[in-house]
């Protein structure tokens, strides 16, 4: 077992935004929220994931990748690294449209990876050969896996449907810029700001993080990452990145899509009920939590945090079990918000119809309405 | 001349204090007091067990290490010599009681433990929850529930669990070796504190079936007092298949120490040895452990089955056997382990750290990706809170305490317990030794123990800004070497401190 991991710390503010109704707005209104949040961020992090933005390929994986250096490992040339990977891509997946993703050069941000955007489909043949068990999206994680661990510089930072993100070193409004997001319409939105302590910002290391259509925006810091980064290695997960984020999307994509929790469920796992709470249920559902506890002990995620969770159908928020990081939602007509600072809602949202501070470890869990999008 | 060994300590009376109230001959159970118009000790006798003193009102008893100087020589020093010596007079096997006692480097003494600052906060553990609830047994993969009404339900039950409050459980240590009052202690101790003791290999007193929730059974290669409601009286049996102090080695409790009650207990005639195989005569390979880790499920409904090993060289892979056999749970026994009694030669030379071979079987269990499938529970040398913090962050579910619970109920490690003369009443069978050990005051002691170190145990998780145990269990993120060499960081998977 490799033990010598190093590890990220940081501090952040993050902010979403999602219409249940399915109504598509510009990447200009997150841009507006999470840039009065300006203060939580450090300049060395911005990034942000839209959901409904590729109509057109909506049936394709979308998959970002940059090809940058990577920390402990060597660096060679980057076109190269893009060669390989379009090489290993032609040979596993159907690519129907490769492109670079179109940027606008700024004061700001004007040094930065190459950054290029796939739409792919699973080959009926090569999946057969995955096990007659195995999903389309069980494959995707296996390429993106594959490239994120074995070709050098090669990094993909978002593999969804219908879905994108976009992040790079730098104030989450000049990220905003840089990917010209207010060309994109999207219903889900979520924004985050980074303030890395003890690392070098790195592009791959902003956040979201993302797998298949799960994004993850994070603030905090998971402080049982050394407990979850071992009990994920067990299913086969591999701690690339180094961040604690990483640390969460995998333990939601291991109890949602591959044990099949419902996200409630999921979320009681990783941000568990006290024992205090679960000795007053009723029997059954002591029962039932107290099975979650004693099975998914080590995904708990302990320490501070608040987190947006965006997915294909819906976006959830959630604080740790005591609420050591702030986490604010609020609502106005079909429209979601959530965010680390009331005023981030009401610069975007002046009068909403509900704000509330939502309880330590209660999620809040918004779906999109039936038959949209 | 009996003897050419001198004395290993000497005993000091102040005459100006000693009223003569004889208690000194009262107390001490190794016969070192005469009395010849006042107090007169035979230095030769004494073991330095330090009854005398606590019970001397006078404080007139200076008990000292014989000071007499041997030429030195570092390959010979004088323990060493004193061995041969013995040895020389007796023809014997040298025995001796409680655990390893050579200067081994302790691991445990080199690692620290990792705190909050700035980026996380700490935990105050008095003013938030702070959860130290552990199950012991066998956890499923994953967990499948529905929803009812709105509510939660489970679609299948979970395997059963020994459900303990603390993670610290009482280590198993027999009725035989033990007094019936220490037993009665541990019971008493286990069942207030919300944890378990175990009977060890001596059966189960009649007087303490009351207890049975908060007891572990255990099946030894003796089999003494084994019988059906026997193994379903307690929450777990638990098979013994070796001892930290003695891998390898079987048990002997000579026959003076069989009375009627551990006669009626162990079901053996009075007076009788109590021979424990060094195997079992039914195991000779893992598939046969696999017969009666079964045999016992079947016979209990299915109750979790632990299965005790020693920690020997290869306990990585010996103990993944053991899951794969059906074990529940894993208890590992380290080399500092005590005992009542062992071949000073195999305590002191046999078996590995606990530090080590628990590090060493938490990661092999994960790379068979079957760490779920048993608890682990370390034991062998926990000596405080911060043993169990580090051995829980190398990666055990629980700690077992054998020596420190004995320390809590008197005991001073005079390390003579296979004599069968414990002037503390807690190793010996003397009706007028036993009679001293006040059950209800030692489980008053057990319990200030427990409750100690639990809140020791909240204090460091707050530190480390988690308040669950759960999230500190495997974390070796959170622990550093201080003074160890790359190899053994390796093998602990901690990085050294200032990474």
């Amino acid at each position: 077992m490799n033990h010598w991991w190093e590890k990220d710390m940081s501090g952040c503010g993050l902010s979403g935004i999602i219409n249940t109704d399915g109504k598509r707005i510009s990447g200009e209104v997150i841009r507006k929220s999470i840039a009065l949040q300006h203060d939580r961020g450090n300049g060395q992090g911005g990034g942000f994931a839209a959901y409904g933005i590729y109509p057109k390929y909506k049936d394709y994986y979308a998959l970002h990748i940059m090809y940058t250096e990577e920390p402990g490992k060597p660096t060679r040339d980057l076109a190269q690294a893009r060669v390989e990977t379009e090489a290993y891509l032609g040979g596993i997946v159907e690519v129907k449209m490769g492109e670079e993703i179109p940027v606008r050069l700024t004061d700001k941000i004007n040094i930065h990876p190459l950054l290029n955007r796939y739409f792919v489909k699973v080959r009926p043949d090569k999946l057969a050969e995955l096990g007659k068990d195995a999903t389309e999206d069980d494959f995707i994680v296996k390429v993106v896996m594959h490239i994120n661990d074995k070709i050098n510089n090669a990094f993909v930072f978002s593999s969804g449907k219908n879905m994108g993100a976009f992040k790079g070193v730098g104030f989450p409004e000049d990220v905003a810029d840089f990917y010209r997001l207010e060309e994109y319409e999207g219903y889900t939105w979520t924004a985050h700001n980074r303030f890395p302590t003890n690392t070098q910002g790195w592009w791959g290391g902003a956040h979201p993080f993302t797998l298949l259509d799960w994004s993850i925006v994070h603030n905090g810091e998971i402080s049982s990452y050394g407990i979850n980064k071992r009990y994920l290695e067990m299913f086969g997960y591999k701690m690339s990145l180094l961040t604690d984020t990483e640390v969460v999307t995998y333990v939601f994509d291991l109890l949602v899509r591959r044990q099949g929790l419902p996200i409630e469920v999921a979320c009681k796992a990783a941000a568990a009920s006290f024992w205090k709470d679960i000795d007053r249920m009723d029997e059954e559902e002591k029962k039932a939590m107290t099975a979650l506890r004693m099975v998914y002990g080590s995904a708990l995620l302990n320490g501070p945090f608040a987190i947006l969770f965006g997915h294909g159908r819906g976006l959830i928020g959630m604080n740790d079990r005591i609420k050591l990081r702030p986490f604010v939602a609020a609502t106005k007509g079909k429209t979601v918000y959530m965010a680390s600072e009331e005023s981030a809602i009401r610069e975007i949202c002046p009068d909403p119809e509900k704000v509330w501070n939502p309880r330590a470890g209660h999620p809040v869990v918004v779906e999109l309405e039936k038959g949209v999008a | 001349m009996n003897t050419t060994i001198a004395p290993e300590f000497r005993v000091k009376i102040d005459h100006e204090k000693c009223r003569r109230c004889k208690r000194c001959l009262q107390s001490c159970s190794f016969g070192t007091y005469t009395f010849q118009d006042k107090v007169v000790p035979d230095n030769s006798k004494c073991v330095a067990c330090n009854r005398c003193v606590a019970m001397c009102p006078e404080d007139a008893i200076t008990i000292t290490e014989n000071q007499n100087v041997y030429k030195d020589h570092p390959n010979w020093n004088l323990q060493i010599r004193k061995n041969v010596w013995k040895q020389a007079e007796t023809g014997g096997v040298l025995l001796t009681g409680m655990g390893n006692n050579l200067p081994y480097p302790i691991v445990f003494d080199h690692l620290v433990v990792d705190a909050c600052q700035v980026t996380n906060p700490s935990i105050d553990p008095l003013r938030e929850p702070m959860e130290l609830r552990t199950f012991l047994g066998r956890k499923p993969d994953k967990v499948e529930v529905e929803y009812k009404n709105g509510k939660m339900r489970l679609k299948e039950e979970m395997p059963r669990q020994i459900q303990i409050e603390t993670p610290i459980i009482f280590a198993p240590m027999s009725f035989g070796a033990l007094s019936l009052n220490a037993h009665k202690a541990l019971a008493m101790a286990a069942k207030d504190a919300g944890t378990v003791y175990g009977t060890g290999e001596g059966g189960l007193h009649q007087d303490l079936y009351e207890y049975g929730p908060w007891t572990i059974v255990q099946c030894a290669s003796g089999r003494f007092g084994v019988h059906s409601d026997y193994l379903n009286a307690g929450c777990a049996v638990e098979i013994k298949v070796g001892q930290g102090a003695k891998p390898g080695i079987g048990g002997h409790l000579p026959g003076e120490k069989i009375g009627a009650e551990i006669s009626k207990t162990r079901m053996i005639p009075i007076g009788t040895d109590a021979l424990s195989p060094a195997p079992h005569h039914d195991i000779y390979s893992i598939e046969d452990l696999r017969q009666l880790i079964y045999a016992l499920k079947e016979a209990t409904g299915y109750k979790p089955i632990s299965v005790k090993i020693a920690c020997v060289h290869n306990v990585a892979a010996i103990a993944a056997g053991v899951v794969r056999a059906g074990a529940d749970i894993v208890y590992l026994d380290g080399f500092k382990g005590g005992t009542g009694a062992a071949p000073t030669q195999i305590r002191d030379h046999v078996g590995i750290p606990i530090e080590l071979a628990l590090a060493a079987v938490d990661d092999r269990l994960r790379q068979e990706g079957i760490r779920n499938q048993a608890s682990v529970v370390a034991a062998g040398g926990i000596r405080s809170s911060a043993d169990v913090v580090k051995a829980i962050a190398l990666g055990a579910d629980a700690c077992a305490i054998g020596t420190a619970a004995l320390l809590a109920l008197g005991c001073s490690l005079c390390q003579k317990c296979y004599t069968g003369n414990c002037a503390w009443g807690i190793c010996t069978q003397k009706p007028e030794l036993t009679r001293r050990l006040d059950p209800e005051w030692g489980a008053m002691r057990l319990k200030n123990l427990l409750r100690g170190w639990s809140h020791e145990v909240k204090e460091f998780l707050g530190a480390l800004g988690v308040n669950s145990v759960e999230s500190l269990r495997g974390s070796r993120e959170r622990l550093r070497g201080v003074g160890l060499d790359a190899q053994t960081l390796e093998i602990l998977g901690v990085k050294p401190a200032g990474r």
